[in-house]
């Protein structure tokens, strides 16, 4: 906590409104992100989640409020400093977005070289790095049309961290995946919070944000109304609106009764893990 | 250009020029229905048949969409027709007519076309549907009329649009072997008139208009066949 | 007939054809660049020019998609020279006034081909380029544009093929290629069915030959996920 006052967060937005076709989607929303910490964006859909990532590098430009990064304001008018934002800004796409024409390690490598201006060898063996850390070095010269939706998300995480960024935002990383393809992204993005690596991520993935978030944050209708530790917000007692949310999509998803839930916190970290691991075992051959 | 000079020639232009549209509409309809006449079981030989049927319709397909409407007007009116005609058993029976070779290459042509909208539109439905057909005891010729046809047809209609209008403009170079459409029309009015701005404008008009009209009824098809739901799986 | 095919496809068919044949290419090779050109600016205009450039854009290819291309090539020919703006008037000459037709109409078709090719690019594609910290020039140059190309390619080899098949018209304002040569030896000759055919053979090997080679460039491109359709 000490450290925190003393070192401005990474990332902060302060109080972002954004208003379309005549809906507040975002409602003066002001969030931060200290180095190294895990914040989960959970609420039912349409809440905002995804247009408040989006505001955060600028792909969505926010009516009102300001972004900060490592305590500067970035001056959205200014392409430089855009670019200089979203450089050291990742983001993860739902549907992953990889570049349908070029391979695996081309995705990861075409930045680095447009935008950091590296050699094509140097960058290309950064790529290939990249890949391996979330191993799929042996898919490297695949086309997106021949991955998994797994092995796609992992592509574009490889290729958002090879820009070496400062924080990640992560939207909805395994919703557009089948099941048995989560784990593997999971298992990723698990490392990843594990390296201290500082994120934002909308998930409904419950039981998995709650073993490694520093703090839920509870959207809807375009604002945060509920925020803290998963164990304060999930405590059965809590009488909490996201207790009250998770418990229905755990139902949903048959991940967990409301009582397990509350109850055993350490069993559905287990639970993440497990089902992380299982995931990677498992994965599917192309 | 003197507008009021271009107006009087136009008016008086009109009627004759609208005379043309009898016989270009008489060219689409039959080049039309001789296409489908022939593109429907080409395509289902191209699909369906022993591989000498398909390389056949392949051949077919390549010769007509290979060579220039122009130049096989010229094959047909100039050449076979003409000299089919001079034949005893041939003769008499109009093959020496303008609009006949001209509804012939217009007709082939568009087999060939249509031959390749309905062999596609065959191929974009799923292989259940035969397998469910045979499955029920129909013959693979039962199945293809009954089933495969009717589904295979109304998928097609958006493309056939596509193709009137293409029949539509093609249907304009019949006036190089003779035959009174639009075209011809203008081309022997502006001449007389000294009026080929206004002539050319006037023929663009009428033929934007028989495009207009062609595409609405086919969609206006299309909404009366449509069953719904049913609409082509993908981009095909 | 004094003579058997064989000779006199020797000794006139084949010379004569063979002249009205660098005519067809002078006509359709500068059509073709034309037509390449104008699509391209069309098309791109199309999607992303503001309002009143895309429906001049628009006015542009339904009027020439939506009349004959044999009333162009009349326009430009024969119609042109009567419209004089304060006493001057442009008369073209046939090879110069076919190019111009046929590039005009040709440019019409290629931007739909090039508008759909743009238009078939997700939004995600752009917007992942963005958060990577590209300009939108960069993402445009390195993910949009390789990617329409690929998919408008097809289309556009088609039309192309379209385009030789069409440049028989110029025979129609009298330029001396494939087809007007054939027309003056047939009228010569009186043997029709054989110079008519033959005339049908240039154009078929014309017309394969353009589609082979299109092919092996589509090939050349192709990609995962970016495949030429069999046909």
């Amino acid at each position: 906590m000490a450290a925190e006052n003393q070192t401005p967060p990474v990332l902060e937005a302060r109080a972002l409104g954004k208003t379309l076709g005549g809906n507040r989607v975002l409602d003066a929303v002001s969030l931060a992100l200290p180095k190294g910490c895990v914040k989960v964006l959970i609420g039912p859909s349409g809440a905002g989640k995804s247009t408040l990532l989006q505001c955060l590098n600028f792909l969505i430009p926010p009516d009102s409020g300001s972004i900060l990064l490592e305590g500067r304001e970035v001056n959205a008018r200014s392409r430089r400093e855009l670019c200089s934002l979203r450089q050291q800004v990742g983001m993860i796409f739902q549907d992953f977005n990889l570049f349908d024409h070029l391979s695996a390690m081309e995705n990861v490598r075409v930045a680095l070289m447009k935008v950091k201006g590296m050699s094509k060898l140097d960058a290309g063996e950064l790529a290939l790095a990249e890949l391996s850390r979330v191993g799929l070095l042996d898919k490297a010269a695949l086309y997106p049309a021949n991955l998994s939706g797994g092995q796609k998300q992992r592509v574009a995480i490889a290729r958002a961290l090879a820009m070496d960024p400062k924080v990640m935002l992560l939207d909805e990383p395994t919703s557009a995946l089948d099941p048995e393809l989560i784990g593997e992204v999971l298992a990723v993005i698990r490392d990843l919070a594990q390296n201290g690596m500082t994120m934002i991520i909308a998930t409904h993935q419950i039981s998995f944000s709650a073993s490694l978030a520093d703090e839920f944050l509870f959207m809807e209708k375009g604002r945060v109304i509920e925020s803290g530790s998963p164990a304060e917000l999930l405590r059965r007692d809590s009488g909490s609106r996201t207790l009250a949310f998770c418990a229905k999509i755990s139902e949903l998803s048959g991940e967990a009764g409301e009582a397990g839930l509350a109850a055993g916190l350490g069993e559905s970290v287990r639970a993440g893990v497990s089902v992380g691991a299982a995931g990677l075992g498992a994965e599917s051959p192309v | 250009m003197d507008f009021s000079l271009a107006y009087t020639a136009t008016r008086e232009a009109l009627p004759y020029m609208l005379g043309g549209v009898i016989w270009t509409v008489g060219l689409i309809c039959g080049a039309m229905l001789l296409g489908l006449a022939l593109g429907v079981p080409l395509a289902v030989l191209h699909v369906y048949g022993p591989w000498p049927a398909r390389r056949a319709v392949s051949i077919y397909v390549w010769l007509f969409r290979g060579i220039p409407i122009l130049v096989q007007m010229y094959i047909f009116y100039f050449g076979l027709l003409a000299w089919l005609s001079t034949l005893p058993l041939l003769s008499g029976l109009g093959l020496d007519s303008p609009f006949v070779a001209a509804v012939l290459v217009l007709g082939l042509t568009s087999s060939a076309y249509q031959s390749q909208i309905f062999r596609g539109a065959i191929q974009s439905l799923p292989a259940g549907q035969l397998k469910a057909a045979r499955a029920m005891g129909m013959t693979d010729a039962q199945a293809i009329r009954s089933i495969i046809l009717p589904q295979a047809l109304r998928l097609s209609i958006p493309a056939w649009s596509n193709e009137y209008s293409i029949l539509l403009k093609d249907s304009a170079l019949a006036f190089t072997i003779g035959v009174v459409e639009i075209m011809a029309r203008m081309r022997a009015i502006a001449s007389t008139t000294h009026e080929p701005v206004s002539m050319t404008f006037l023929a663009g008009i009428i033929f934007f208009a028989l495009t207009w009209v062609g595409v609405k009824a086919l969609s206006l098809l299309e909404n009366r066949v449509r069953i719904a739901g049913y609409t082509r799986q993908g981009a095909a | 007939m004094s003579t058997t095919y064989l000779e006199f496809l020797r000794a006139e068919l084949v010379p004569g054809l063979m002249e009205g044949l660098w005519t067809s290419i002078a006509v359709i090779v500068p059509s073709a660049a034309l037509g390449v050109l104008i699509g391209l600016f069309a098309g791109v205009l199309r999607v992303y020019g503001p309002r009143p450039v895309r429906q001049f854009t628009e006015a542009y290819v339904s009027l020439f998609r939506g009349t004959p291309l044999v009333v162009q090539v009349f326009f430009w020919y024969f119609a042109l020279p009567y419209i004089s703006i304060g006493g001057h008037s442009i008369v073209l000459d046939a090879i110069p006034a076919s190019i111009l037709a046929f590039g005009l109409c040709s440019g019409a078709y290629q931007s739909e081909y090039i508008r759909g090719g743009l238009l078939s690019i997700k939004r995600g594609q752009i917007r992942a380029a963005l958060a990577l910290g590209m300009t939108t020039r960069q993402a445009v140059q390195s993910v949009v544009l390789p990617q329409a190309f690929r998919r408008a390619l097809p289309g556009c080899g088609n039309e192309l093929i379209y385009l030789i098949k069409y440049s028989s018209l110029a025979s129609i304002i009298t330029v001396n290629e494939l087809t007007g040569t054939a027309t003056t030896i047939a009228k010569n000759t009186w043997r029709n069915i054989e110079v008519f055919c033959t005339l049908g053979v240039y154009y078929l090997v014309l017309v394969t030959l353009a589609t082979w080679l299109l092919h092996l460039l589509e090939d050349s491109l192709s990609v995962p996920g970016f495949e030429r359709h069999k046909s």
